[in-house]
């Protein structure tokens, strides 16, 4: 009893304390008023409302996978931050690099928690969606941030993609080779594709091996120097970039859209 | 014993077999109106939504991958580090199919008896979400990372040899959530199977909401309320997204040809098949004599088929058997939904003219590229 009670005595004093106060505003919260303020003060917890109905905190109703879509996302970006320390986007030191994060590095399993949590992104993406069809959770007001959410998926599959590409062995460069060689076969815009060949005057070509959509990709005819420099640029920068701003908008629209859908 | 039951599932896994018979186990399991439904009902197909169903379903994946674990081949395809995520996604989407599919039955029964989904009354309470939802998270979250850090700890990410731009692996694969795409390049050029289809589906999945108009089902689960948009939705996501995904992962060796679950990948295995165009089917088989010389005139027959299939079925279908919908929809409305639900048929009719006739193309003209 004694020792509980210079518990208590401790934990009043750190929480009273000028530092603890200047960092958490609301102290401990206990009252519902408290459990309020701590939800609406702090910036990260204010993504979500104060109050929610009962069905939508249940696991059963929502499957978690968009809030572990988001986690892994997070989980992605300081592993991705992590090994950007240790790889250098060339052909000369890509593949020699990837090895050295299992051989050298202390902690060697970042690659494995970014490879591994690429796969499981895309899979909770995926689950995610089939959960808001399942509970017609697209349907008015909620229509154009199920558009949202389908962007943030190609954008999910465009990450793991130019991430593919980067540990430059065998499975890297032939899988974005077949990837690619579709991009070529693009209607109008690509050497490979139908209609390519009407954008001409007289004998002059508009759409070349070396000015179709397939070497706007690769930033070559084939995937090479160029390509690799590429996708390391969209895969670190560009892509997340892009995609920040879609979750922005897409978490955005799910408070302003009335919260989580539930039935009406 | 052991090695008949094999080589029984390795023809049957065939996508020329598996293929139509899911196609008809998806009518009977996802009845799309009230005579499908009826059937269902009278065969007892529902209960596969009931504790005992999923436990069968999920039971017989188990088993059969226990199973196929003992086979060398089985073992060799199915442990390669970047297929056990797709394995883990199969048991997955098997269970979230369950529990989904069991919620939307449990509604159905009570919005039958006159009473409210279970959401709703689940929504009647209101709860803080500090502490309720933030220790929920916290769970999810704690959870999630266990899994990755085991995952990572006990499974390699993959390196293979350095990248050798001279030495192509044969199959050259895409990563895994494309293959459903590349598996279409069997049956559709590049063109369409490569840009033109995922253009459409995903523009198809944008405008979902502004096809389905039908305000019930909206905030919780259920089956009956919109039985028609969820039976075509699990099409398109079982048998055309995950199931494709499947072949393209598990059952396609060297040369893209088929290899049951339990077949050695053997390169020079041959897959002899001489396909034919449509316009050699009219004018060589059929009328017997050459092709014309003016391409028009040579592949007239594919954009006459093209024509009725686009032009001609939506009128069809919407005096026959999509008359309901068309009246709900209105002309945009159903004009948009008509011609995505086509192009999505367009693969597996594509599929059967291929397997039954070897019909390569419909129109075939490779001075433009233009194959269809």
């Amino acid at each position: 009893m004694s020792e509980n009670n210079a518990w208590k005595k401790f934990q009043s004093f750190v929480v009273n304390t000028q530092v603890w106060r200047a960092i958490f505003r609301t102290g401990i919260p206990t009252t519902p008023r408290q459990r309020m303020m701590v939800v609406l003060n702090g910036v990260f917890l204010h993504l979500h409302p104060v109050r929610l109905p009962k069905h939508a905190v249940k696991v059963k109703y929502t499957w978690c996978m968009g809030g572990l879509s988001f986690f892994v996302f997070l989980v992605l970006t300081i592993t991705g931050i992590l090994l950007m320390f240790y790889y250098r986007p060339t052909v000369e030191y890509a593949y020699g690099d990837i090895i050295d994060l299992r051989e050298q590095v202390p902690l060697g399993i970042m690659r494995e928690i970014h490879r591994w949590g690429a796969h499981l992104m895309v899979i909770t993406v995926w689950l995610h969606m089939f959960r808001v069809f399942m509970t017609g959770s697209y349907k008015p007001p909620r229509e154009f941030n199920w558009a949202v959410g389908v962007i943030l998926l190609v954008l999910t599959m465009l990450m793991s993609f130019t991430g593919y590409l980067l540990p430059w062995d065998q499975l890297a460069i032939w899988a974005i080779t077949v990837g690619s060689n579709m991009a070529g076969a693009t209607p109008f815009v690509g050497t490979g594709g139908p209609g390519s060949s009407l954008l001409a005057i007289g004998d002059v070509n508009f759409v070349t091996s070396t000015s179709d959509a397939k070497f706007a990709m690769l930033g070559g005819r084939f995937v090479g120097e160029a390509a690799l420099l590429r996708f390391y640029v969209l895969h670190c920068i560009g892509l997340p970039f892009v995609m920040m701003i879609f979750m922005i908008v897409h978490f955005w629209r799910v408070r302003k859209d009335g919260g989580i859908s539930g039935p009406t | 014993m052991i090695e008949a039951i094999k080589a029984f599932i390795n023809k049957f896994t065939n996508p020329q077999i598996l293929f139509p018979l899911l196609a008809v186990v998806y009518v009977f399991v996802f009845p799309i109106n009230k005579f499908f439904l009826r059937i269902n009902e009278r065969l007892g197909i529902y209960k596969l939504w009931t504790n005992a169903g999923g436990a069968l379903m999920i039971g017989t994946l188990f088993s059969f991958f226990c199973f196929g674990m003992t086979d060398a081949n089985f073992r060799k395809i199915v442990t390669k580090p970047d297929n056990v995520p797709i394995v883990g996604l199969l048991f997955l989407v098997v269970f979230f199919l369950w529990f989904a599919m069991k919620q939307a039955y449990e509604n159905d029964a009570r919005i039958a008896a006159g009473k409210r989904p279970n959401e709703a009354e689940d929504a009647k309470e209101k709860i803080l979400v500090w502490p309720d939802l933030v220790y929920i998270e916290l769970i999810a979250l704690i959870l999630c990372s266990v899994l990755l850090l085991v995952w990572a700890m006990s499974l390699h990410a993959p390196i293979e040899e350095p990248a050798n731009p001279s030495v192509s692996p044969n199959p050259s694969k895409a990563p895994w959530y494309f293959l459903g795409l590349q598996e279409m390049l069997v049956y559709f050029d590049p063109w369409l199977a490569g840009v033109v289809f995922p253009t459409v589906i995903l523009l198809g999945l944008m405008s979902i909401p502004f096809i389905d108009n039908n305000t019930k089902g909206s905030g919780y689960y259920t089956f009956k309320d919109r039985q028609m948009a969820v039976s075509m939705f699990m099409f398109l996501w079982l048998v055309l997204w995950i199931f494709l995904i499947s072949v393209g992962t598990f059952l396609r060796g060297p040369n893209w040809n088929f290899f049951g679950p339990f077949e050695y990948w053997d390169s020079h295995k041959l897959a002899a098949l001489t396909n034919i165009n449509l316009s050699e089917y009219v004018y060589m088989i059929w009328m017997k004599r050459e092709l014309p010389t003016n391409i028009l005139l040579r592949e007239m027959w594919g954009f006459l088929v093209l024509g009725i299939y686009f032009g001609l079925m939506p009128l069809l279908f919407a005096k026959t058997f999509l008359k309901n919908v068309f009246k709900n929809l209105g002309p945009l409305r159903y004009s948009v939904f008509v011609i995505l639900l086509l192009l999505t048929l367009s693969l597996p009719i594509k599929m059967l003219l291929r397997w039954a006739f070897n019909v390569k193309y419909i129109i075939a003209i490779p001075e433009f590229f233009f194959n269809i």
